[in-house]
């Protein structure tokens, strides 16, 4: 099996932007290609996350996607989970052996669309779930309880997780939110759906993450600081929350497959920087303890102890995570790009101290986090 | 799970939501042309191709494409159909009509537009056949009152 590294990242910005979804997405990729001096039709192989409707704009993605990112008259496909798995489609050819390049690029406008709410409530099953109004949002309001009430867990240490991450968000010049809050603001925004509140639901952005992948040889002619794909693990859960401990994710699963790949024993040792998918504030903890950086019950802990800031041993979201920049759909390809930054040195004035070796990179979508899906990279 | 033998019930289901696409300064460009009764294409300074609806980028170079040009408003069909059937957008009142792909003169692509061949009575299939042909001529004819957009060009008109 081949090693796959990531030669080179771009992004765009997750505010409203004037240009339409061609303009928008031709930017990033323009962008990539010039820096690593490729033109588009030597790239082997391109892998497209975007949703063709729902969370797209109504985009046509044939029409707009294929062109505006390079893919036109090459080997391309097009995925519609989240895209972290793009990434991992990407990797794929090159281990094989069978491609030396592959562009990657995750695509959405978020202000084109309806809310979050309104497309997620298509998500639920026709028959039991959607006449009752369950969406995301009120999901998670179910799974927040259960994780205040069974653990102890406090609404102070989940409007924590705001806090930071939108403090985080504050230098990386790509974020959506930008906005310094405490504790305090995000308690006394408006309670949507106890026990959730506004200030601690992710927002719907723009985004275009455009990333290309390289078989050993080729990364190190194109770039000097070449970040290693390590690991992967996904799985998906049954999507009726009845059958479900919503406090005993997926995430779990995926977290042991990709470590065992990687060779982390010891994930709150070994991992230097986590860039985890957090569209709700408490699934921060939530999420942390499943990935192994604490025991279970103890997210609330992780969080007071500081580890988890920018400063500490092991900082969660320097880049402001999804709280500050939801670009639905192409967030995950975020979340490895920013990992990626961070072994490179490259992450900017939201740089972490300490030298990353180990990056954890971490998405997931549906009810309460059906699925869920780690990427771990390597220096 | 044994299959019902009467009729199953079914749960009937529709989707409306709003989206608010944005056009972007070069589709507006295009469209605004379109006021003026002008057809603008964008030319590729690397290949030299000029495409019409004017485009952001060649898809070919990837490179921009920021050199306006007014192209022709004349050209030849390069391939037609004849529509006589309602679907989604197309009602009753708006069949039958003629769908076709235009080679504007000068301009390196079929317009790709889905225009629409008029001004003589469609209605008559014989008729049709005579007129409408692959590599008939035709001109846009557009409509007097125009709002910048596609409705802007009535119909395209066979050059006899």
């Amino acid at each position: 099996m081949q090693k796959v590294g990531i030669v080179e990242v771009t992004q765009s910005s997750g505010v409203e932007s004037p240009l339409s979804l061609m303009e928008f997405t031709y930017k990033p990729v323009k962008e990539l290609l010039d820096k690593v001096d490729m033109r588009r039709d030597e790239v082997d192989m391109y892998i497209l996350a975007a949703t063709d409707v729902f969370h797209s704009g109504m985009s046509c993605a044939n029409a707009f996607d294929w062109d505006a990112s390079g893919a036109f008259m090459k080997p391309a496909s097009r995925e519609e989970g989240d895209a972290i798995t793009a990434f991992v489609y990407g990797c794929m050819p090159i281990m094989e052996g069978r491609y030396d390049t592959v562009l990657v690029v995750g695509l959405i406008k978020g202000s084109e669309n309806p809310e979050n709410d309104t497309l997620t409530s298509f998500v639920a099953d026709p028959f039991y779930s959607r006449p009752v109004g369950i969406q995301e949002t009120t999901a998670a309001a179910m799974q927040m309880r259960l994780y205040l009430q069974r653990y102890g867990i406090t609404e102070e240490q989940c409007a924590k997780v705001v806090v930071k991450n939108l403090g985080n968000a504050l230098f990386n010049p790509y974020a959506h939110i930008k906005k310094r809050v405490n504790v305090d603001d995000v308690l006394n925004s408006e309670r949507i759906c106890d026990p959730l509140k506004a200030m601690e639901c992710a927002p719907k952005s723009e985004g275009v993450c455009a990333m290309l992948l390289a078989s050993e040889e080729k990364a190190k002619k194109l770039t000097d600081k070449p970040v290693w794909f390590k690991g992967w693990g996904s799985s998906m859960d049954t999507f009726y929350l009845g059958d479900r401990d919503l406090l005993d994710t997926q995430l779990k699963a995926a977290a042991a497959s990709a470590y065992k790949m990687a060779g982390v024993s010891d994930p709150r040792k070994e991992i230097d920087v986590a860039e985890i998918c957090e569209p709700y504030a408490f699934q921060e903890l939530l999420w942390c303890e499943q990935l192994g950086f604490c025991a279970q019950g103890q997210g609330g802990k992780l969080i007071d102890s500081g580890v988890t800031q920018i400063t500490g041993a092991l900082p969660v979201n320097p880049s402001g995570g999804v709280l500050a920049m939801n670009p639905y759909v192409a967030r995950g390809l975020y979340r490895v790009a920013e990992a990626a930054l961070q072994i490179k040195g490259k992450a900017g004035e939201h740089q972490v101290d300490g030298k990353v070796n180990t990056a954890l990179a971490h998405s997931t979508y549906g009810f309460c986090g059906q699925w869920q899906g780690v990427v771990i990279l390597g220096s | 799970m044994a299959e019902q033998k009467e009729k199953p019930r079914k749960v009937a289901a529709m989707g409306m939501v709003p989206y608010e696409m944005a056009l972007g300064p070069t589709w507006t460009r295009f469209f605004e042309g379109f006021k003026e009764k002008k057809i603008l294409g964008t030319k590729c300074n690397k290949c030299g191709r000029v495409l019409v609806p004017a485009r952001p980028f060649c898809s070919r170079c990837f490179e921009p494409m920021e050199e306006w040009v007014e192209v022709a408003q004349e050209g030849t069909i390069v391939t037609w159909s004849y529509v006589n059937y309602t679907y989604f957008g197309v009602t009753p009142d708006m069949i039958p009509l003629i769908g076709a792909t235009i080679k504007l003169d000068g301009v390196d692509c079929g317009t790709g537009m889905w225009t629409q061949i008029g001004g003589f009575d469609i209605k008559d299939f014989e008729l049709v056949t005579k007129k409408v042909k692959v590599g008939a001529r035709v001109r846009a004819v557009w409509r007097r009152k125009r709002q910048g957009n596609f409705r802007d060009i009535d119909y395209w008109k066979i050059i006899e």
